[in-house]
């Protein structure tokens, strides 16, 4: 550690304190709007995250992590359409699924590399939507209505939007903390190299499939927990959520922060979302500038905010 | 019996036309490494040419010649201002660029063309049926569609494999520096090959245009298809994404058509009836699946890669 008081630091440090400071700015000016556009920009900075973990760090180009969210958030829909609204059971279950379903197909795809790991991953989130929209009983295409929120007997309300709202910030912060623990450690050095050079690192006698099949299950296990929040967010839950556009929009946010940086996938979900909104207010044809955005921020940022921060030259990935 | 031979020709007709797609998508990766998902805008793009063109000339005919042509010049100009800048780039800045070409156009053609979808209607000599065998009709499009995409098929063959361009091409896949030390304009050749594909895409969505309605987004999910086709077939491998058109032509079709039915001699019809479509769409993923953990370079890996 060189110096905290840099650039970089000034930001996320900011960011965290203006996410704190949300729900009293919304409750002085009484905008319920910006708690709710808030919620879901932690929410989906958390699924960033998780994806940051496997992209940034250990260089798997996954384009399904949307699905994640979509089974985390379904395991919510269908248990609260079947009775079951203990989050006590639904929670650890949205996870267990999460986790099981990210083992099989990353068992499956780190077989592959490059542009095949794009696409296989990309082919199973599109299975997992059409098995969605298949599914009858719960809304196909139309999607499911969750009418009661996780019921977690008393100890938290969800329903409450202020509570809501920090119980996601606090999961968010636990998540970076968690992914800071994850890469500093032995686990993460091992999921690194492996990104560097994985030839080198099997012939050290790392078994680095393994490592980086766990680091999968990780980041998709997280992923599904955003999964969980986003449905009990919106109180709805529709194969939308695992629209491939949906993936494309993570990998976004995660470079547009900065890839292998700890606070850039939440600083990329900010800009994101915050420009999005902005734009749709300025003209409804905001995708024409969002559009060729994402190819400058390819050609001439390529380190994300991160990078543009830290200073040039100085990015990762 | 004719049930069934109908449905092989609807599986060959969806075959050609995820090969028109196929056959860009491969080209562009097999020779510029160049990961490119606005592939399917440029379908979209040809397909909303063909119809304004035919109404404008009124004649379907001139409208896609002209709406060809048109669609070649957009995706020559895509590759000269935006990705010629990506060549050589990771595959994770061409995943993030294109996806940002998508939203621009998908964008771009609701400013120019509106919310609302278009329709190209056939000239009335396309829309009889013909006899192919005794007893079975089949309409006179569908299969003109199949023929021109085989026709495309051996040209593109022609192309690459017998002609001077071709050749150029080819060596450019497997050396870029060699070919522009030789005197080759590598990146005149580039902007080519990509206009080829652009053009062999937009050729996919006018055929297609009479069939379903032209609407924003419509090239997105024959796409990721035509993904799963080049995966398939190997990356970068014309022939083995024709091979693998075909087969995922087949398998989507006669799954759509015949699993439900399947199903049903298995287990409840209740149960079949849900399984079923969902079963039956995620069958050329599964496939997918299946394919690349049996052989992760895909069934007809590139010789040179």
């Amino acid at each position: 550690m060189k110096h905290w008081l840099t650039p970089k630091n000034f930001v996320n440090a900011a960011i965290v304190l203006a996410l704190v400071l949300v729900p009293l700015y919304a409750w002085m000016v009484g905008n319920s709007f910006v708690l709710s556009l808030s919620t879901r920009i932690i929410i989906l900075a958390l699924a960033a995250v998780s994806l940051n973990l496997i992209l940034g760090y250990g260089g798997m180009v996954s384009f399904g992590h949307a699905a994640y969210l979509g089974v985390g958030g379904y395991v919510i829909g269908i248990l609260a359409k079947e009775g079951v609204t203990s989050g006590f059971v639904q929670w650890p279950l949205a996870l267990a699924v999460s986790a099981l379903f990210a083992l099989i197909v990353g068992a499956l795809c780190l077989r592959t590399r490059g542009v095949y790991f794009i696409m296989i991953t990309l082919a199973f989130a599109q299975m997992i939507y059409y098995i969605a929209v298949g599914l009858d009983r719960y809304g196909a295409d139309d999607g499911l209505t969750i009418y009661r929120r996780s019921q977690f007997a008393g100890l938290i309300d969800l329903s409450n939007k202020v509570v809501f709202y920090y119980l996601c910030l606090a999961l968010l912060l636990a998540a970076i903390y968690l992914v800071w623990r994850l890469v500093n450690s032995r686990f993460g050095m091992v999921v690194q190299g492996a990104r560097s050079n994985d030839r080198r690192m099997r012939a050290i006698g790392f078994p680095t499939f393994r490592y980086r099949l766990a680091c999968f299950v990780i980041a998709g296990t997280m992923c599904g927990l955003a999964g969980a929040l986003l449905a009990n967010h919106t109180d709805f839950i529709s194969p939308a959520v695992m629209h491939w556009t949906r993936s494309g929009d993570l990998i976004v946010m995660v470079v547009l922060g900065g890839m292998g940086s700890l606070f850039g996938p939440l600083v990329g979900a900010v800009a994101l979302l915050v420009l999005e909104e902005a734009l749709s207010r300025i003209t409804e044809y905001w995708q024409i500038i969002i559009g060729p955005l994402f190819l400058l921020v390819v050609l001439f940022a390529r380190g994300g905010i991160d990078g543009l921060l830290t200073g040039a030259g100085a990015h990762r990935g | 019996m004719i049930y069934f031979i109908e449905q092989c020709l609807n599986g060959l007709q969806l075959g050609m036309l995820l090969f028109l797609l196929a056959a860009g998508l491969t080209l562009v990766f097999g020779i510029m490494d160049l990961v490119n998902l606005a592939h399917g805008s440029l379908y979209m793009i040809g397909a909303y040419f063909a119809a304004t063109f035919a109404a404008w000339t009124d004649s379907f005919v001139l409208g896609g010649v002209l709406a060809l042509l048109a669609t070649l010049l957009v995706g020559m100009a895509i590759e000269v201002i935006a990705m010629r800048r990506l060549y050589g780039r990771d595959h994770l800045d061409h995943v993030l660029g294109t996806f940002g070409l998508i939203l621009f156009f998908n964008e771009l053609v609701r400013l120019i063309w509106g919310p609302a979808g278009m329709t190209l209607s056939l000239p009335m000599w396309l829309l009889s049926a013909i006899e192919i065998l005794p007893g079975l009709y089949y309409p006179l499009y569908r299969t003109v569609i199949i023929l021109m995409a085989l026709l495309v098929a051996v040209l593109l063959y022609v192309l690459v494999m017998r002609t001077r361009i071709g050749m150029l091409i080819r060596a450019g896949a497997s050396n870029r520096e060699m070919v522009g030390a030789l005197g080759i304009n590598i990146q005149l050749l580039y902007t080519l090959v990509f206009g080829l594909g652009a053009a062999l895409a937009g050729f996919a969505g006018l055929m297609q245009a009479p069939i379903l309605t032209v609407q924003i987004g419509m090239g997105e999910n024959i796409l990721i298809v035509a993904f799963v086709v080049i995966v398939i077939g190997g990356i970068g491998s014309v022939r083995g994404a024709f091979i693998a058109s075909v087969f995922v032509g087949m398998v989507d079709t006669l799954g759509r058509a015949f699993l439900p039915d399947i199903l049903k001699l298995m287990m409840t019809p209740a149960a079949a009836s849900t399984l079923g479509p969902a079963l039956s769409s995620m069958l050329i993923y599964l496939l997918m699946a299946v394919i690349l953990v049996v052989r992760p370079e895909g069934l007809f890996p590139a010789a040179n890669r």
